[in-house]
């Protein structure tokens, strides 16, 4: 082969790169991916129910959260109505952050062990840790 | 192919008007962007120069720093990154265009709030690539922070000196951070939204609650106090002459 | 062809080690002031623009300079400048990739850059700049790559390649019109809001651009016996003397406008930028220049026509890259004086920007002579 002596070598670091993700955690546990929804503020609701489904919520909550920040920065709107027809103030602070307190628990125990860092906190402040 | 020069003249100069042909009228429709449809709420702030002078200096101080407050405004301690919504500046920086040396002591020792005028065709909206900076239906000049890239073209564009950088993270900065709004992160441009958030629910921005000076109201709205007040008193602006329609009357 | 720059002797290894010196500095820099934020920098509230979209503005000329060779070729017929239209287009090709580079290193938030094509927003110049930069890039890779190519092969070129030229010269001039509207369409900043301004821009682009490659043939000449027809020289360094001298003239039209007129902020503007040091140095190096170029015995002579470019060059890369940049600035909306000076950091990472720009030159440059050498 023309030139053997660099392009084997050549040929071993790019495959060493390539595979980096498969190959660097190989030995770390999986963290168990579990989060805890109860806060005493959730405890107190007479219907446990969220501003939408769980199933809906688990996998589209970045993309409600989206539309929601359009309707009050850009359209000025404050209201939504969820499927269910209820309607209900559109705050990340009040709606959101009013029930789920527990960001160590709920919030971050999904996306750290995900390893998905939303740059949310860099603006908006943590849940308040309940009062109760 | 055969070109001679008269037809690639003329093909480009074709090609010269269609590529200007298009952006022109875009920019022309760009400044419709800031003219909004009739019979909506018209936002506008009024200071009555005669009531500044009834208060003491400590006043426009007090309700620049409420504003701070509430908005979570960074303080940084060097003045070249300053940021801030509000604040006080002289009559001969803030109408730079309209001193003469024998004005009294009023104006040449007072100091006069400036804010971001929430222009009617605010230049800051027009150049905004993202339109993070965006005219909204009841006429504040909106930022969105989400969308901004923080290129600065806004504070190039602004007449006005009202727009502030976050050069740095502005986390450090806020002693006692309001968990009821968001703060800002480096790398975004911010101003003064006339308390869009308190509107929502039917409060005065803070600043016109701190300081009876300030009198906030609806422009469209001929039985609201602003109203009365421009109607019945004379009112300059900062630099009207760049046609921009500021929003922030100086009664004098 | 790419593997031509792959072989050189021990001075381009040498020089291509250098810049990725400068390219890693430049990159680590680059990384403090992401995390930190644009504080590592001497920007300010008052003046929030400084050397990157200086530099940005200086290279967009550069960049569209490329059409003083182009021009010759296609429209003229022009023979002898058969050989050098690559290299404009290549030199294009490296200043656009600066151009962007440096409004990358200016934001605050880089990688929100797509929101400029995700949120298209037409009445913004700076949008209509990202879309005439970008074209303006693809345009000469493709044409300055294929025409090569097409050399190296001994074939003509693709039919498709010769439209791509002719609209290449009115984008040129585009790129840098709509640069100039970024400046010249703000009420708010005397200093830069004169219809001027895009003339100027162009004025200064075609002699700071044509100089610089010049400087760059007769580099290529000595270091890889690349030779350059004396008639394309002769003419650069006509289109370089014409253009200064009407880059010259219009600076003075502004002189008059803002001390005649005394109007504060068109004079304070004038005034203030002339308190900073460079530029004065700017304006005696144009001087300077045009003694040597306006007299034929100098004009001829290599040396003296080697400092004349070199002054042009640095005289408006001064006065472009910096000085007009801050002088929309130095006066402040509230009449103030604002000053700027770059900082270390800021300086690092635009050394690394030129960096990368002069490596993909030299790549490209290396690829063109090599294939020219070749094919004679």
């Amino acid at each position: 082969m023309y030139d053997a002596g660099k392009i084997i070598p050549g040929l071993i670091i790019f495959l060493i790169i390539i595979t980096f993700p498969l190959w660097y955690s190989l030995g770390q546990s999986a963290p168990v991916l579990g989060y805890q929804v109860e806060t005493p503020e959730i405890e107190q609701l007479e219907e446990k129910k969220c501003v939408e489904s769980v199933s809906y919520m688990r996998a589209s909550h970045m993309r409600l959260l989206d539309d929601w920040r359009n309707e009050v920065v850009r359209n000025s709107r404050r209201t939504y109505i969820n499927t269910a027809g209820k309607t209900c103030e559109i705050s990340l602070e009040e709606t959101c952050f009013g029930c789920h307190t527990n960001k160590a628990d709920f919030c971050d125990a999904c996306h750290s062990s995900l390893n998905v860092e939303p740059d949310c906190w860099n603006c908006h402040s943590d849940p308040k840790e309940s009062q109760l | 192919m055969t070109v001679n020069r008269r037809k690639f003249i003329g093909a480009g100069l074709l090609t010269l008007s269609g590529l200007v042909l298009l952006p022109t009228i875009n920019v022309f429709a760009g400044i419709d962007k800031n003219k909004l449809p009739e019979g909506t709420v018209r936002w506008g702030m009024a200071v009555d120069m005669k009531v500044l002078a009834t208060e003491g200096p400590k006043a426009l101080e007090e309700a620049a720093a409420v504003c701070h407050r509430i908005h979570n405004v960074p303080e940084i301690e060097v003045e070249a990154e300053a940021v801030k919504w509000i604040w006080g500046e002289l009559y001969e920086k803030s109408f730079a265009d309209q001193k003469h040396p024998y004005l009294n002591e009023f104006f040449l020792d007072s100091l006069f709030p400036v804010l971001c005028n929430h222009c009617d065709n605010a230049p800051c909206v027009r150049v905004c690539p993202t339109g993070a900076t965006f005219k909204r239906e009841d006429g504040i000049v909106m930022m969105d922070y989400h969308r901004c890239i923080g290129c600065r073209y806004c504070m190039a564009a602004c007449p006005f000196g009202a727009r502030s950088f976050n050069f740095r993270d502005p986390h450090p900065y806020v002693k006692e951070p309001n968990s009821e709004y968001p703060l800002r992160q480096r790398g975004v441009v911010e101003k003064c939204n006339f308390c869009a958030e308190r509107l929502a629910v039917g409060k005065q921005p803070a600043c016109v609650e701190a300081n009876d000076a300030l009198v906030f109201g609806d422009l469209n709205d001929k039985t609201s106090n602003i109203w009365k007040l421009l109607n019945s008193r004379y009112s300059i602006r900062r630099r009207p002459e760049l046609g921009t329609g500021p929003n922030i009357y100086y009664l004098v | 062809m790419l593997h031509k720059a792959l072989s050189g002797d021990k001075n381009y290894w040498r020089w291509v080690t250098f810049l990725l010196v400068l390219i890693g500095l430049g990159v680590s820099s680059y990384l403090w002031q992401f995390r930190s934020g644009l504080t590592v920098t001497g920007l300010s509230r008052d003046v929030s623009w400084g050397l990157y979209i200086g530099q940005f503005t200086f290279l967009v000329g550069v960049a569209a300079s490329a059409v003083m060779v182009v021009i010759p070729y296609y429209l003229h017929n022009q023979k002898e400048f058969g050989r050098v239209t690559v290299f404009g287009e290549f030199l294009a090709v490296s200043a656009v990739v600066m151009c962007m580079l440096f409004i990358i290193v200016d934001l605050g938030q880089p990688q929100r850059l797509l929101n400029i094509l995700r949120y298209p927003t037409p009445n913004s110049v700076m949008f209509w700049d990202m879309v005439v930069l970008g074209g303006y890039l693809l345009l000469n890779i493709l044409i300055g790559w294929n025409m090569l190519e097409a050399e190296w092969k001994d074939v003509p070129p693709p039919r498709w390649v010769k439209p791509l030229i002719y609209m290449s010269i009115p984008w040129a001039v585009s790129i840098h019109t709509v640069t100039g509207f970024l400046y010249a369409g703000l009420g708010g900043r005397p200093y830069w809001f004169t219809a001027l301004t895009a003339a100027r821009f162009l004025a200064s682009a075609f002699a700071a651009g044509p100089a610089l490659l010049i400087i760059l043939c007769l580099i290529m000449n000595r270091v890889s016996r690349f030779e350059v027809d004396k008639q394309v020289l002769r003419k650069l360094v006509t289109v370089v003397t014409y253009a200064m001298v009407i880059t010259v003239f219009f600076v003075l039209l502004e002189v008059f406008t803002c001390l005649y007129s005394q109007v504060p902020g068109h004079m304070l503007s004038l005034k203030h930028l002339f308190q900073i040091p460079y530029m004065w140095i700017s304006a005696l190096l144009a001087v300077g220049a045009l003694v040597i170029l306006l007299n034929r015995n100098s004009r001829n002579s290599s040396k003296a026509l080697i400092g004349a470019c070199i002054a042009v060059f640095v005289s408006l890369w001064l006065e472009k890259g910096l000085g007009f940049v801050v002088g929309g600035f130095v006066l402040t909306p509230f009449e103030r004086v604002a000053a700027y000076m770059p900082t270390i950091p800021e300086m690092m990472i635009s050394i690394g920007v030129w960096a990368i720009g002069l490596l993909i030159l030299t790549i490209l440059f290396k690829v063109a002579v090599t294939v020219k050498k070749e094919s004679v």
